[in-house]
Parts: C-alpha cells; sequence; structure tokens
C-alpha cells in the first residue's frame, strides 16, 4: 500500500489574539493523530515566514493592517482550502469595534494625547505595517471556503472540523460545538 | 373558518383566525421568529417566520392559515433564506458576540446556531450607533437594534409610556428615545416595565446583573431555540 501524502497546513494570527491557535493546541492528545496526516507549513509552531503550497490554511484573526492583507492573498494563493478561524477572522472581532472610530483620532488618543507621554508621536517606523481605515472580516478581502465561528472555537469544535476535513468530509460543526463566544 | 392545513406534510389544526405561525405553535410546531410575540399583533419586520404556501413566500406570522393549504418551512430553501435574512441583520448593526453580555440569551445568535449561520457572508456596515447609560439601571446599547419594535410596542401598549419609538426611513432607520433630551434617564422608563424586559437581542440591557450566570451557562448554551420557543413559560417569557 502506497504511503499517503501527508497534508500540508499553514496556520497564521492576523489581527487576533492568539486564542484561536492556544485552542488549536487544545485538543491535547489529538494532536499526535493529526500528526499522521498533516504536517505544517508557515505557521507560529513552525516559524516558516513564507506559506508554500499547502492543502489547508487555517487563518485567525481579521484583516487590520497592510501587512495582513499581504499575508492572507498569499495564504489564499498556496492553500487549496483557506479556513477562517474563530470570531476575528469571521467578522472583525474585538479589533473591528474601532471601526466606528477615525484612525488618526484613535492613533493620537493612543500615542500622543495621554498623560505622561515623553516626546509623545505616532510610531512612524518604516518596518510597521500601515493601519487599515477599518478592521475588516477575512471574507471582503479573499475568497473563504469554511468557516469555524467561537472566540475562541473550543478544541473539540477544532478536533471536529479538522478531523472531518482531512478524512475527506465536509466539515461540519453543530449544536453544543457551534458558538459566537 | 377553522380546518387543516399540511405544514411540511404534516396536518396541523387551526381555529377561525388563527394565522399559519399561531396554529403551527398550538400543535407543537415551531417556526422561526425573532419580531413577534404572543402579546401583540404580528409585525411581519423581521421575516424569520416565512413560508412558502402554493410558491410564494409569505409571513408565519401574518398570514391567515387556510384549508388545504401545504406549507413549508423547515426546508433547505426556506432555512437559506431564513440564514440570508439572519447574515444582513448581522451585518447591518455590530453584532460582536463575544464582547456582548447577553450572548447565550440572545435570539438572534440563538437562530443563527439553528440555521447554522457560520459567516455573516455579506460585507459589515460597522455603523456608528452610540450607547445610552443614562438611566440609572438599564443600558441602551444600540449597536446591535435590529428594528422588530417589540420595545416599541410593549411601552405604548402594555407599559403606556411611549419610551421608544423608530425614527427615519430605510437604511437610516433607528431606535430612539422619546425625550426632548433623547436619554433614556429623562423618561419615566423602569427596569420593571415590559418594555425592559422584552428584547430579543442585546440592545435593552440590565446594570449589574450581565455577567450572572456565567457564558456557557445560559439559555441557549443549555437548550437550542426550537425547544426553548415552544416551553409554555416561554409564551410570555422574553
Amino acid at each position: 500500500m502506497i504511503e499517503q501524502r501527508k497534508l500540508r497546513v499553514a496556520t497564521v494570527s492576523l489581527a487576533g489574539c492568539f486564542g484561536c491557535h492556544m485552542s488549536f493546541l487544545d485538543i491535547d492528545e489529538h494532536l499526535f493523530e493529526l500528526l499522521e496526516r498533516i504536517e505544517f507549513d508557515r505557521s507560529p509552531l513552525t516559524d516558516i515566514k513564507h506559506c508554500g503550497p499547502c492543502d489547508i490554511g487555517l487563518v485567525e484573526g481579521g484583516v487590520c493592517n497592510a501587512e495582513n492583507v499581504h499575508v492572507l492573498r498569499e495564504f489564499r494563493a498556496n492553500c487549496r482550502t483557506l479556513v477562517a478561524l474563530g470570531a476575528c477572522a469571521i467578522n472583525g472581532g474585538l479589533p473591528a469595534q474601532r471601526n466606528h472610530l477615525d484612525i488618526g483620532a484613535c492613533l493620537d488618543e493612543v500615542y500622543r494625547s495621554r498623560p505622561g507621554l515623553a516626546r509623545a508621536q505616532v510610531p512612524n517606523d518604516p518596518e510597521l505595517p500601515l493601519l487599515l481605515d477599518k478592521v475588516h472580516p477575512i471574507h471582503e478581502v479573499v475568497r473563504v471556503d469554511y468557516f469555524l465561528p467561537g472566540c475562541p472555537p473550543s478544541g473539540e469544535a477544532i478536533w471536529k472540523f479538522l478531523s472531518d476535513l482531512v478524512n475527506g468530509r465536509t466539515p461540519r460543526v453543530t449544536g453544543p460545538l457551534l458558538h459566537f463566544d | 373558518m377553522s380546518g387543516t392545513f399540511l405544514l411540511d406534510g404534516q396536518p396541523v389544526p387551526f381555529e377561525p383566525g388563527q394565522t399559519i405561525l399561531e396554529a403551527a405553535r398550538a400543535a407543537g410546531r415551531y417556526i422561526p421568529h425573532l419580531c413577534w410575540h404572543p402579546d401583540f399583533p404580528p409585525h411581519g419586520s423581521c421575516k424569520l417566520c416565512i413560508v412558502k404556501v402554493a410558491g410564494r413566500h409569505v409571513s408565519g406570522c401574518a398570514m391567515p392559515a387556510k384549508e388545504g393549504w401545504e406549507v413549508e418551512s423547515d426546508t433547505p430553501e426556506m432555512n437559506g433564506e431564513r440564514r440570508a435574512l439572519l447574515q444582513m441583520l448581522f451585518v447591518e448593526g455590530n453584532h460582536f458576540c463575544p464582547s456582548c453580555e447577553k450572548s447565550g440569551d440572545c435570539q438572534l445568535q440563538a437562530l443563527a446556531y439553528d440555521l447554522e449561520m457560520l459567516t455573516p457572508r455579506f460585507d459589515h456596515f460597522f455603523p456608528d450607533r452610540p450607547v445610552d447609560a443614562s438611566h440609572p439601571e438599564v443600558l441602551l446599547d444600540f449597536n446591535r437594534c435590529i428594528y422588530c419594535e417589540l420595545c416599541v410596542r410593549a411601552s405604548r401598549d402594555k407599559d403606556g409610556k411611549s419610551v421608544f419609538a423608530l425614527t427615519n426611513r430605510g437604511i437610516h432607520k433607528h431606535l430612539v428615545v422619546n425625550a426632548e433630551s433623547g436619554r433614556l434617564a429623562d423618561t419615566d422608563f423602569a427596569a420593571d416595565d415590559m418594555a425592559a424586559n422584552i428584547c430579543p437581542v442585546g440592545v435593552i440591557l440590565h446594570k449589574r446583573v450581565g455577567f450572572a450566570v456565567a457564558i456557557g451557562e445560559r439559555t441557549y448554551d443549555r437548550a437550542p431555540i426550537h425547544e426553548v420557543a415552544m416551553r409554555p413559560e416561554a409564551a410570555s417569557d422574553d
């Protein structure tokens, strides 16, 4: 019998808090089972900086700056199946709660107007990615194949979703596993 | 005229004047709804109770039942329509469940769970809707308003106060407080008014009790809305 090729999986946290990645690790001993079927490409777990051709891309967080847009497009270009993982990737989540505010006023408030700031200025190092005026869910920037809601999705939900996906079933998370909070 | 119609192929009896939704409920059959409430006449604004009769889409809450009708409700087509309606409600306001203290008790969220709404699908509006925290006992977070007018109707028809109203039309429609200042504190609104306890989403919130019940142990964490809504006590409850 020919050994099955391992599926390559890339993961990233854009405008997220890494909570979904932590929840991913909460699948605990299922990680061993999963690692028999997958191997990681770009991910905070491997520290690979750019995404190569992959079967599955898991994207945590929304899109809040120019770098997020580039990374997300790189994921879309390389991943056969792209998954929005968690509330922020799906609707912008907590970072998107700045969306009704003017971004210039936000930066002023944080970096210039607060008391006790010496030589207060908005950070402008060219290395820093420019902020977008609004935080966007990832489906507003690229096509997304599957959505897994939750803040974060529970380990059980992530395991159900991934085991469906790697075993060739349409991933479906319902009932108590489906949560927006 | 009383009689019987078919709901998803099963016979449902009805009394004269009963709507499709009322007759279905009386027969123990759930049709999703957000703006409908047993104590008020049909409002027909949320359209979640959409059913198909003779090839037409009608509001189950407003359409009187008729003898021999074949009504489709719990079908992939109708549930798809409902999911699209929910998605439009979600993108029109600011519905961030993780930071909402109504999460788990919210009918909009519970219906989205029931109908497996996984994505908002459309582009978000991200509207600017400031909160009103002026009242000592009740907070208004307009970000989550779905314009069901249950608070408007309850305040006007049951509490006799007319504290709330909808103003403007179309995309500019929004909920306002009937006071010169526009602030809830400047009305005779009270925390035990029916209007203070009828909001299906997270707009009208009682202060200091937001997390008395932990997330994960709330109404729709324990049971899906199609079960909760059919409980006898739900008939006059929120």
